[in-house]
C-alpha cells in the first residue's frame, strides 16, 4: 500500500483525475507504468512516434488515426493527464454508482465513446463525415479485397444510410442516430479498465 | 385421432382385400385384431420383433388358386406402424399449431405431452395395457441425435464460442452439482424418513440425481425464442442445456457403474477412476466429435460433383460420430454436438449454397419431427398403470430439490462468472436462467435405461422423473413466458443490417485493440487470444478444411453490403409489382424497370433520341401496330454489338425449352426464381385484363384484331405465310422481344406459327397461362451480385436512375413488347441458344 501510495503521489492532480475519469488508484498506477514505459525519452509526455513504437498498433489500420485522436489539433505531445482521459472513454460503465445529478457527463458516457469513434472519421473536424473521411476509413479498413468502384458504392450507401439531412455527409446526430441499436457499451470498452 | 387414423387406412385396406378374395373375409377379422395386437407390441420400437399369432393366420401356406391381391400385413408391419405413428405425432403437432392463441399461452412442447395424454388414454382404453413407449434405444439411437446435431449445426457460432467458458462451467460444474445436490439431499431427506421404506440406498439416490439434472434444450428454447430474449441468455441457457445432455449421460454411467459395484466395492481408488472416467468420457467425446467435424470438413472439399447427396454426408457422419461415441463409450451427445458446432463453418463455405439450405431444412424436419414425436410419446408413455409408484414424499421432494437447488447453482455459477465477465450476467438473466432449467425427454430415456435388477425402485424413479418433466415442461414453461415479460428481461435488439453497424462495428474493434495495444496489454486480452486463433485459423485451419476457392475471405462488410442490395432488389420488384397490379399501363413500365437496372446501368451511354416516342407510344397507344415502328427506330439506334448480345442472354426471359419438365435423378432444375415467376405472373395477368376492359369496354377491339394482319404483312416478305388461327392477342402475353433479334426470329416464325395452331387455343383468356413459367435466365440483382466485380449501387444510391433519359433507353424493348404482339419471342430466347434445326414437334411437347 505504501508503495501505491507514493507513486499515486508523484502523480500531480491524481484526485482531479480519478474524479473526472472514474479509474481507481490501482488503475491510474498501471496506466502510469504504461505511460512511463511508452515514454522512453522519459519527457513526461508522449509524442506521435512513441505510439508508432508500438509494433502492435503499427499493424492496425485505422491505427494512425487512434494515434492521432491522442493529440489535440496543433499540439504534438500529450501528458498523462490526456492520456488517461483518452484511455477514460474505454472504461466499462458501471451500473452500481449513483447517479449524480450536478456531475458533468462521465467521459466513458455513450455519446462521449461514440464522439471519439465519430471524431475518427471526422478528420477535418467540421462536425461531419464526408465522403472522402468515409471512403478513406473504408479503404482502410477494407484493404485489397474490395475494387474501388466497389468501396464508393459501400460508402455511398453508408452515407445514404445514416443521412438524414440529405446533405451527402453524416453529422455526429445522424452517426448516433444509426448506431442506437448497437450496444456501445459492449462494444467500445476494454475490461480491464474497469 | 390415430385410431382415426388407423382406422380409416384398415378400412382401405380391407375393402381392397375382400374385393380380391372375398372367401376370407372371416379372417380380415382376425387381422384386425392381429392388428391391435402387433401395434401394440411394436409401435415405436424399429427393432421389435412383431409376435402375433393371428396374422400369420391369414396367409394360407398352400395355395388353391393363384391369388391375385394377398394381404401381407405382417411384412410391413413395423415399418408401417412406425410410419403412422410419425404421422400420427405430426398431425398432433399440425393440430397443436392451429390455434396461435393458444400456443401463445402454453407452449408447444407442453400441448405436446397433452396430446399424447390423449392419445395414451384412448391407446389404454383400447386396450387396458400401455403397449406403445418411449422405448430408451429408440430414443437415443433415432430421435435424440438428430435433434443434437440440427441444434449444434444452427449454433451461433461466434456467440457460443465467446460465451463457451461460462456454457461450460454452467454444463459441467452446474451439472455436477445438481446432480450431487439432489441426490444427497434426497438420501438425507430418506433417511430423516420423509419417504417411507423405500428399498435405495445413497447411491440409487445419486443415481438419480445425475439423471434428473438433465435439462432439456427443446422445450426452453421454443420459449426463449419466442420472446426473444437477449442473446447472451439465450446462448447461455442454449449452450448449457445442449452440453448438459452430454455430461448428464456421462455422470449417468458413471453413478450406474458404482451402483453395479455396489456400495462396498467402493473405494478411494474408484472413486478417482470415476472421476477420471468422467473426464476422459466427457473429453473424449468431445475430441471424437471435433475430428468427425475435420472428416466433414475435409469430406466437402471434395463432394462437388455429387452436390445431389452432398447434404447427406453431413448427416450420415454426424450420426456416425454419435454412433463411433457411443461405440467407444465415449459422451455421445457432446461427439454429435462438437461435430456440429466445428464443422459448421467450414461446410458452409465448402458447400454450394442451396446444399447448405438442404441441409438446413433437412436438419430443420429431422430435428423437429423427432422432436414432436418425442413429446408425444413422453405423454403417451404417462398412461401406464405399471409405472405408477406413488410416494408423495419422493416426488415433492424431488420437485423441490431440483428446483431448488437449481437456482441455487445457477445464481452461484453465475456470481463467480460475475467477477470477469465484462458485461455481468444480471440477476433478472439469472433468474431467468435458472428458472428455464426444463427437464425433458433426456432425463425419462435415462430413467427409462435404468435396470430393474439393480435399482429396485425403478418404477418409482421413472414416475417421478415423468412428474418433473410435466412440471417443469408444462409448468414452467407456461409460466416461463409471463415471467420473462415482467421481470423485463433483456430483450434481443432486433439489429437491422446497416452498414453503419458493420462498419462501425469493425472500427470498434480496431480502436479496441489499439487501446489495448496502448495500454500495454494489461490484463486479460482476449482480443489477441481471439486474433492468435482466427491467425492460426486462417493459415492452418482454412487451408486444410475448405475449399480454395471458399476460403477467399469475404469480408463481412462487404458480405452486408451485397445483403442490403438484394434485399433492396427485391423490395424494389416488389413494389414495383404492387403498384404495377393496381395501374397496369403506366406502373407497369415502372415496374420492370427494376429488372432492367443492370441494363440501364450498363447501357447508360447509348441515349436515344425517341424518347418522347415511346411515351407517347404506351400513354396514347397501346396499339402493338404503332410497335412495328418503334423496332424500326430501335434498330437504328441499338448498335447491335457482343455487348448487346450478352446482355439478352442475362436478361432475356428464358424459354420453357430450357425449362423443360425433364426428370433427372440426380439434378432438378433450380434455374426458377420465384420472383422472376412472380414478375411474369403479374405481367400476364395484367396484359389478361387489359385486353379483358378492352374487350368489355369496346375500347379498341377493332385494333386489337387489327395488330394482328398488321404483324403478319410484315413478316409475309420473308415467305412465312401467317396462321389464319393467330388472331389472339397471343403475344400481350410473351416476353419482350428485342428488336435487333428482330431478323433473325422472322426465319423461325413457321414454328411459332405451328406452335400455336398446335396448341388450338382461340380462347385469349387461357393463352396467358402458357407463359407464366419462363423464367428470366438470370435476374439482373443476381447477376450484379452473383459476380463480385459488378457492384451496383444499391437502391436508394440510384433512386432516381427509373426516371433518367437512360433508363428510358432501355425501356424501350420492354415496352414495345407490352403491347406488341410478337408470338414467336418464346421460341426466340431459346432458339438463342440451342440448335436452330430444333424440329416443331419438339415445341408441341413444351406446350
Amino acid at each position: 500500500m505504501g508503495s501505491t501510495n507514493s507513486t499515486l503521489l508523484k502523480i500531480p492532480n491524481v484526485e482531479v483525475l480519478m474524479q473526472e475519469t472514474g479509474f481507481s488508484p490501482a488503475h491510474i498506477i498501471r496506466l502510469h507504468d504504461r505511460f512511463k514505459a511508452l515514454d522512453k525519452e522519459g519527457r513526461g509526455h508522449l509524442c506521435p512516434h512513441d505510439f508508432g513504437a508500438i509494433k502492435e498498433l503499427a499493424m492496425n489500420p485505422i491505427g494512425d488515426r487512434i494515434i492521432g485522436a491522442f493529440f489535440s489539433p496543433g499540439k504534438e505531445t500529450v501528458d498523462f493527464h490526456t492520456f488517461v482521459k483518452i484511455l477514460a472513454h474505454f472504461r466499462p460503465v458501471d451500473k452500481d454508482r449513483p447517479k449524480e445529478p450536478n456531475s458533468p457527463e462521465p467521459i466513458n458516457s455513450r455519446s462521449n465513446k461514440l464522439k471519439f469513434a465519430f471524431q475518427l472519421y471526422d478528420q477535418d473536424k467540421d462536425g461531419k463525415i464526408s465522403r472522402d473521411e468515409l471512403l478513406q476509413v473504408l479503404r482502410a479498413m477494407l484493404g485489397m479485397q474490395v475494387t474501388d468502384e466497389q468501396l464508393e458504392s459501400i460508402a455511398d450507401r453508408t452515407i445514404q444510410e445514416a443521412d438524414l439531412d440529405r446533405d451527402d455527409t453524416i453529422s455526429f446526430e445522424e452517426f448516433r442516430k444509426s448506431l442506437e441499436k448497437i450496444n456501445i457499451d459492449h462494444k467500445m470498452s476494454i475490461r480491464f479498465l474497469r | 385421432m390415430a385410431f382415426l387414423q388407423h382406422f380409416a387406412l384398415l378400412l382401405a385396406l380391407i375393402i381392397v382385400f375382400s374385393t380380391s378374395c372375398k372367401a376370407v373375409t372371416l379372417e380380415v377379422g382376425s387381422v384386425e385384431v392381429g392388428y391391435n395386437d402387433s401395434s401394440k407390441s411394436s409401435a415405436t420400437e424399429d427393432t421389435s420383433t412383431s409376435i402375433n399369432g393371428s396374422t400369420d393366420g391369414h396367409a394360407p401356406s398352400v395355395i388353391s388358386t393363384l391369388p391375385i391381391v394377398t394381404w401381407k400385413w405382417h411384412h410391413i408391419e413395423t415399418p408401417y406402424l412406425v410410419a403412422l405413428w410419425i404421422l400420427t405425432c405430426w398431425l398432433c403437432k399440425l393440430v397443436c399449431e392451429l390455434n396461435h392463441n393458444v400456443t401463445s399461452v402454453i407452449p408447444e412442447s407442453g400441448l405436446l405431452i397433452i396430446l399424447g395424454f390423449i392419445l395414451g388414454g384412448i391407446i389404454w382404453g383400447a386396450d387396458k395395457a400401455q403397449t406403445f413407449k418411449l422405448i430408451p434405444t429408440n430414443f437415443f439411437y433415432y430421435l435424440l441425435p438428430q435433434i443434437i446435431l440440427d441444434a449444434s449445426y444452427c449454433m451461433p457460432n461466434k456467440l457460443f464460442f465467446s460465451n463457451l467458458g461460462a456454457i461450460l462451467i454452467h454444463a459441467i460444474i452446474g451439472t455436477c452439482w445438481n446432480a450431487a445436490t439432489v441426490g444427497t439431499a434426497l438420501w438425507a431427506c430418506y433417511e430423516g424418513g420423509a419417504m417411507g421404506t423405500l428399498n435405495i440406498g445413497p447411491l440409487q439416490f445419486l443415481l438419480f440425481g445425475a439423471l434428473i439434472s438433465a435439462v432439456d434444450p427443446v422445450a426452453v428454447i421454443a420459449v426463449f425464442e419466442e420472446v426473444h430474449v437477449n442473446e447472451v441468455l439465450y446462448i447461455l441457457v442454449f449452450g448449457e442445456s445442449l452440453l448438459n445432455d452430454g455430461v448428464t449421460v456421462v455422470l449417468y454411467n458413471v453413478f450406474d457403474a458404482f451402483v453395479s459395484l455396489g456400495g462396498l466395492k467402493i473405494n478411494a481408488a474408484e472413486i478417482v477412476k470415476g472421476i477420471v472416467s468422467f473426464f476422459v468420457v466427457a473429453f473424449g467425446g468431445s475430441f471424437l466429435g471435433v475430428v468427425f467435424a475435420i472428416l466433414i470438413s475435409m469430406l466437402t472439399r471434395v463432394t462437388k460433383n455429387v452436390q445431389v447427396i452432398e447434404a447427406g454426408f453431413i448427416v450420415v457422419l454426424g450420426y456416425l460420430s454419435y454412433l463411433t461415441a457411443e461405440m467407444l463409450s465415449l459422451s455421445a451427445i457432446l461427439s454429435i454436438t462438437f461435430c456440429g458446432v466445428c464443422c459448421q463453418k467450414y461446410i458452409n463455405a465448402n458447400m454450394d449454397e442451396k446444399s447448405v439450405t438442404t441441409l438446413r431444412y433437412t436438419l430443420k424436419v429431422m430435428a423437429n419431427g423427432s422432436e414432436t414425436m418425442i413429446f408425444v410419446f413422453l405423454g403417451v408413455s404417462a398412461i401406464d398403470k405399471n409405472i405408477w409408484v406413488w410416494n408423495t414424499g419422493f416426488i415433492l421432494l424431488t420437485i423441490f430439490f431440483v428446483v431448488v437447488f437449481r437456482f441455487i447453482g445457477v445464481f452461484f455459477l453465475n456470481w463467480v462468472l460475475n467477477q470477469s465477465r465484462l458485461i455481468p450476467i444480471d440477476i433478472t438473466d439469472q433468474f431467468v436462467m435458472a428458472y428455464g432449467g426444463l427437464r425433458g425427454a433426456v432425463a425419462y430415456g435415462l430413467a427409462a435405461l435404468l435396470d430393474e435388477k439393480k435399482i429396485p425402485e425403478k418404477n418409482l424413479m421413472l414416475g417421478t422423473t415423468l412428474i418433473v418433466v410435466y412440471f417443469t415442461v408444462i409448468l414452467q414453461g407456461i409460466t416461463m413466458k409471463p415471467l420473462v415479460q415482467w421481470l423485463k428481461v433483456k430483450k434481443a435488439t432486433h439489429s437491422d443490417l446497416t452498414l453503419n453497424g458493420k462498419m462501425n462495428n469493425r472500427a470498434f474493434e480496431h480502436i479496441l485493440t489499439a487501446m489495448e495495444d496502448i495500454c500495454g496489454r494489461m490484463g486479460d486480452n482476449w482480443k489477441k487470444k481471439k486474433s492468435v486463433w482466427s491467425y492460426f485459423e486462417d493459415k492452418y485451419v482454412c487451408r486444410l478444411l475448405m475449399k480454395s476457392d471458399a476460403r477467399k475471405h469475404k469480408d463481412p462488410i462487404f458480405g452486408a453490403f451485397h445483403k442490403l442490395n438484394l434485399e433492396d432488389a427485391t423490395k424494389y420488384v416488389i413494389e414495383g409489382e404492387r403498384k404495377g397490379s393496381l395501374a397496369f399501363i403506366r406502373n407497369y413500365d415502372s415496374a420492370s424497370v427494376d429488372f432492367k437496372k443492370k441494363l440501364a446501368l450498363e447501357y447508360a451511354d447509348f441515349i436515344t433520341a425517341d424518347v418522347s416516342e415511346y411515351d407517347f407510344g404506351i400513354d396514347n397507344n397501346p396499339i402493338p401496330s404503332v410497335s412495328l415502328d418503334i423496332h424500326e427506330q430501335d434498330r437504328k439506334s441499338m448498335p447491335d454489338d457482343l455487348s448487346a448480345h450478352h446482355l439478352l442472354d442475362q436478361h432475356l426471359y428464358k424459354s420453357r425449352r430450357n425449362n423443360c419438365p425433364t426428370y433427372s435423378r440426380s439434378h432438378y432444375n433450380t434455374s426458377e426464381n420465384p420472383d422472376e415467376m412472380q414478375e411474369i405472373f403479374q405481367r400476364t395477368m395484367r396484359s389478361r385484363l387489359e385486353s379483358f376492359k378492352s374487350a368489355k369496354m369496346g375500347v379498341n377491339p377493332a385494333k386489337k384484331l387489327s395488330k394482328y394482319p398488321k404483324k403478319d404483312s410484315a413478316h409475309k416478305p420473308n415467305g412465312k405465310p401467317a396462321d389464319p388461327h393467330r388472331t389472339h392477342p397471343y403475344g400481350d402475353e410473351v416476353e419482350k422481344i428485342p428488336y435487333f433479334m428482330f431478323v433473325s426470329m422472322v426465319s423461325y416464325f413457321s414454328i411459332i406459327i405451328t406452335l400455336i395452331t398446335a396448341a388450338g387455343v382461340d380462347n385469349p383468356a387461357f393463352i396467358p397461362e402458357m407463359d407464366i413459367s419462363p423464367p428470366m435466365r438470370n435476374p439482373p440483382w443476381q447477376t450484379e451480385t452473383g459476380n463480385k466485380t459488378a457492384v451496383a449501387p444499391s437502391q436508394r444510391a440510384q433512386g432516381r436512375l427509373p426516371w433518367m433519359p437512360t433508363n428510358l433507353r432501355h425501356l424501350a424493348p420492354l415496352r414495345m413488347s407490352t403491347h406488341s404482339t410478337d408470338a414467336f419471342v418464346m421460341a426466340d430466347a431459346s432458339l438463342d441458344e440451342e440448335a436452330p434445326e430444333k424440329k416443331p414437334g419438339t415445341h408441341h411437347t413444351r406446350l
